[in-house]
């Protein structure tokens, strides 16, 4: 990493006098979670047994739409081993439908834990069936006879717009949600342009960051109490519970989610509701432990995808000086058979209306559609990411069309360093950055002063070589107020997170917190934090590993999703880190005879400050309250046992004007990609990549780092070989790692990263989240291929999001194809 | 297998030392080598992550030779000497190797860092100082979709050193 400093990993806190005490937040401590996953001690969800539990398989859909017109289990549950089976109809009876975000049409759908009635896409899950072992659960499904009256179906998001196949009859309509955005004046932008550049259609296609552990849960159900206890990898409990209570009927509280380690998330397994119920029916029906694993194919198929987008219409009025005032689309957003996290989609990309840039005239019509595909969740990047390679393939097509320079296109029309805090035309307050060096420090890393000479290299070599930058936001920290700008009936705005911090009676320091960690390193930035305000070291700070409703340590929009937790989890930690020291202060100051703001807490003991031999040891402190409380001031109100709920600080949105300030912070993230094509083949290899990021004060600059790894080779899969097609009957043709190719340590190509911090204003600790990256590694792929495919003459236009060899080869063989997607049209 | 037929599955009895531990289990001859060390030995430190022999979460080394345990039927290993993940360490003491995937941050859910690691002990008894090509392709079949390999190839670096 360019400047970077090194720091010994564990740093005593040993202060001599006079001297600064350095903390642990910005250290590259090593990570509590380490030691027990690399000797294999994690717990995933599949490794968690219960006594006589039986497995689970899902029967599913061979159609892609299809009524339901006979299940009979009969023949299954004869074979011996096998505990019991589920079927859509008894959900039907014993749950009510999963309530929609939606306004109508899409409020109407009725989405349950199985397909009642009718089978939406390939994979939608039919029955269950329960058996001692995975294999028998297996054969048994087998078994299960299902009689389907197959129906027509549509697949594509413009196709579905037509209405000759409708999904949910009970809606009436393929549309979820539609709405028009309609900020600052683009008529008059485009009065005032001296050039309008017109893209006919660009597509960001779909595919999923494919976390290698599948979803599952174990669910036991208590009988007496009727509480169901649910260990699985759900990485939002907190609203999983809000969709799952109401439909089996029962309080929040019948429900309590566990997790220890997750295999990886990325927003896929946000939105594990109905497999979770029925396993919940199962359980209860069979009064058994049910075990359920998803199997890979099941994953690819039926559990979700991220959003696919089509763009059309776009118009951009630009400047003669290259200034471009904004821009004006028709998004159509495919999500698959049935929209339940969405239709927030329709909304989040708004977080990020102008990109990086001063654009202040946006005209958005948004349309949600359902087609018979597996449903969508918020996939990594979430929305944004789809949104920003919108904004990043208008500049580029905007400056080739118009002979301008990307790189000083950008620099002319993002926004500037000084402009910070910066009001987005629909009240989004971009909190810091200075996106312009963000930029120069990617164009050094991958040598851009030189790339004339190395472009002559490529080409004496029979090489096309392509120079492509990708400049986004990782906006975190939601305002869940936006779900309102769609759907004013609901009551949702703001965002809390939860922490609780106690100090137990050996002078242990207990953290709990209310995230659902996946890799993110909770357990160590959070014992930095506390460490810090507490006067100890992180070894002394035990964090409970994961997450369990029962630690009374949630709220209702806990979890670990939309890059947040740097901010609102560490904020969590804080405020109750500082609750503590204040008590443990006032503690030792009643022990002492001294007023509490004489008392400082340093290298793990409360002393008198300018008095070190006037110390109480944390175990000292521990041990009074807890055990040893006789004679205590009868008015000292401390429990060395607090929770702090962190609130960011939030207004709901003007609803009418669709605006207002949607997330509380705005990470950067600027990529830059040297690449090599073959014009004979399409075959193209990155040569040089780069990835810059600002995500304001690192608590952990090596975890940080790896985030921006791992987000960017999802990002370069996404951009090169990772797309969910589907065969004309609606079968997934990827439903395996075989057909579906996600980058191994070969394909990654060479990565330097960089950084900037800009501080946040608005935060507990003047961090950003950072984690999802908004894709930048596409965008930079979309445009060095532009770039290349266009060094001999007039190329094509690079219109997909994703583009594996074969694409390219047919861009290559017919540019012409391409190029009638673009007009310009100059005054 | 014809469905319906599980109860003609013939059992057999399959014994195998793991991590140096004596095992014997009566074993469906259809089970997975990794469904019996994961749900019959109770080693669940070897992970599933594909089912189709792509990901390497269940790579274990089979009398020395490193493989993927979805690859293989319990039966076919009987008589066979097994390492997994949780015979690296010796008792707290981690390995290098375990040592270097903690310090270079080569791991964040630690989902496939098991295979890994295993793919990695096999590769640097091979070979005692690899090339960065060398460990990219001795990685390959494992997947990882945290970390983009970056520091994983450091560590093994820093592990051979």
């Amino acid at each position: 990493m360019t400047e970077t400093t090194t720091v010994s990993p564990a740093q005593p806190l040993v202060v001599e006098e006079g001297e600064e005490q350095r903390g642990f937040i910005g250290q590259n401590i090593p990570r509590k979670e380490d030691k027990r996953l690399v000797q294999g001690q994690g717990v995933f969800v599949d490794d968690v047994k219960r006594h006589e539990m039986g497995y689970v398989h899902f029967v599913r859909s061979p159609y892609a739409h299809a009524r339901i017109k006979h299940v009979d289990v009969a023949k299954a549950l004869e074979l011996d081993g096998v505990y019991g089976t589920l079927t859509g109809d008894e959900v039907a009876i014993l749950t009510d439908p999963f309530f929609e975000l939606s306004t109508p049409p899409g409020a109407h759908i009725k989405d349950y834990a199985l397909a009642v009635g009718t089978a939406r896409h390939v994979g939608d899950p039919i029955a269950a069936v329960v058996a001692s072992t995975r294999e028998l659960a297996r054969d048994a499904a087998e078994l299960v006879e299902v009689e389907y009256e197959p129906l027509p179906l549509v697949l594509d998001g413009e196709e579905a717009l037509k209405y000759d196949v409708v999904l949910h009859e009970d809606a009436g309509s393929n549309t979820v949600w539609s709405g028009t955005f309609d900020w600052g004046d683009f008529d008059a932008a485009l009065a005032e342009a001296d050039h309008v550049v017109k893209i006919e259609r660009l597509h960001f296609d779909r595919f999923s960051s494919t976390p290698l552990e599948c979803s599952g849960c174990l669910v036991e159900y208590n009988r007496g109490t009727g509480q169901w206890t649910i260990y699985g990898n759900h990485q939002m409990p907190g609203v999983g519970a809000i969709w799952m209570a109401p439909a089996l009927r029962v309080g929040l509280d019948k429900l309590r989610f566990v997790s220890q380690d997750i295999g990886g998330g990325f927003g896929n397994k946000i939105t594990l509701h109905p497999q979770f119920t029925a396993c919940c029916l199962l359980a209860r029906k069979l009064n058994r432990p049910v075990q359920w694993t998803e199997w890979r194919t099941d994953q690819h198929t039926a559990n979700t995808h991220g959003n696919e987008r089509t763009f059309l219409d776009v118009t951009v009025p630009v400047k003669a000086d290259g200034t471009m005032l904004g821009f004006s689309v028709r998004a159509i957003d495919d999500c698959g058979a049935f929209p339940r996290y969405e239709p927030l989609g329709c909304i989040i990309w708004a977080q990020v209306t102008p990109g990086c840039y001063r654009w202040r005239n946006v005209r958005v019509d948004f349309t949600q559609v359902c087609t018979n595909k597996s449903p969508v969740a918020p996939n990594r990047g979430y929305s944004r990411m789809q949104h920003l390679w919108l904004t990043e393939r208008i500049v580029d097509i905007v400056a080739q069309e118009l002979g301008l320079d990307p790189v000083a296109v950008r620099k002319k029309n993002y926004v500037k360093h000084e402009e910070f805090p910066y009001e987005t035309p629909n009240g989004c307050v971009y909190d810091s950055g200075d996106y312009a060096r963000c930029l120069d420090i990617a164009l050094g890393l991958i040598g851009y002063d030189k790339i004339e000479e190395r472009r002559v290299d490529a080409e004496a070599r029979g090489k096309l070589l392509g120079v492509g930058i990708g400049s986004t936001l990782d906006s975190g920290t939601n305002n869940f107020g936006q779900s309102m700008i769609l759907n004013p009936e609901l009551q949702f705005s703001g965002n809390n997170e939860v922490a609780t911090v106690k100090l137990d009676i050996f002078g242990e320091i207990v953290v709990t917190l209310g995230t659902v960690p996946q890799g993110q390193g909770h357990e160590t930035t959070t014992a930095q934090v506390v460490a810090d305000i507490l006067g100890c070291t992180p070894d002394d700070v035990n964090v409970r590993a994961g997450h369990d409703s029962y630690w009374n340590s949630h709220a209702g929009f806990s979890g670990t999703y939309a890059s947040q937790f740097a901010v609102t989890g560490l904020g969590a930690v804080k405020g109750a880190a500082d609750k503590l020291a204040d008590e443990m202060k006032r503690l030792a100051a009643a022990v002492f005879g001294c007023p509490p703001d004489a008392i400082e807490l340093a290298e793990s003991q409360a002393r008198i400050k300018g008095n070190p031999e006037a110390a109480l040891p944390f175990m000292a402190l521990g041990a009074i309250l807890n055990a040893n409380n006789a004679g205590l001031p009868e008015d000292l109100d401390v429990t060395l046992n607090v929770r702090h709920v962190y609130r960011p600080p939030f207004e709901k949105p003007d609803l009418e004007r669709k605006y207002g300030n949607l997330t509380l912070t705005y990470a950067t993230q600027v990529h830059a990609c040297v690449l090599e094509v073959d014009p004979e083949t399409g075959v193209y290899e990155i040569v040089d990549y780069a990835a810059v990021d600002d995500c304001g004060k690192r608590i952990h600059p090596q975890i940080v780092e790896g985030q921006v790894h791992g987000a960017t080779a999802q990002a370069l899969g996404a951009a090169t070989h990772e797309i969910f097609t589907y065969d004309e009957q609606g079968n997934l043709l990827t439903p395996n790692f075989y057909d579906y190719h996600v980058p191994h340590a070969l394909d990654m190509p060479p990565m330097q990263t960089g950084f900037i911090e800009s501080e946040s204003p608005f935060t507990p600790l003047g961090a950003k989240g950072m984690g999802e990256g908004g894709g930048a590694g596409i965008h930079a792929v979309c445009a060095g291929l532009q770039d290349a495919l266009g060094r001999r003459g007039e190329g094509p236009i690079v219109w997909r999001s994703c583009n594996p060899y074969h694409r390219v080869w047919e861009l290559l063989q017919k540019p012409g194809d391409t190029r009638r997607l673009v007009s310009v049209e100059s005054r | 297998m014809e469905a319906g037929t599980a109860q003609t599955v013939r059992s057999q009895t399959v014994a195998v030392e793991v991590n140096g531990v004596q095992y014997e289990r009566e074993v469906d001859a259809r089970r997975l080598l990794i469904h019996f060390i994961r749900d019959d030995l109770g080693l669940t430190g070897s992970h599933i992550g594909c089912d189709t022999g792509n990901c390497g979460a269940c790579s274990i080394i089979v009398d020395g030779t490193l493989l993927k345990s979805c690859m293989m039927l319990a039966v076919q290993a009987d008589g066979a000497g097994i390492e997994t993940v949780e015979g690296l360490a010796d008792g707290d003491e981690l390995t290098p190797l375990q040592q270097a995937f903690s310090e270079h941050h080569a791991l964040q859910c630690g989902y496939c860092t098991p295979g890994m690691l295993m793919s990695a002990t096999a590769l640097l008894r091979q070979s005692k100082s690899p090339s960065d090509d060398e460990i990219r392709r001795a990685i390959q079949g494992n997947l990882c979709r945290c970390t983009g390999y970056v520091n994983i190839v450091e560590a093994i670096k820093a592990a051979a050193k």
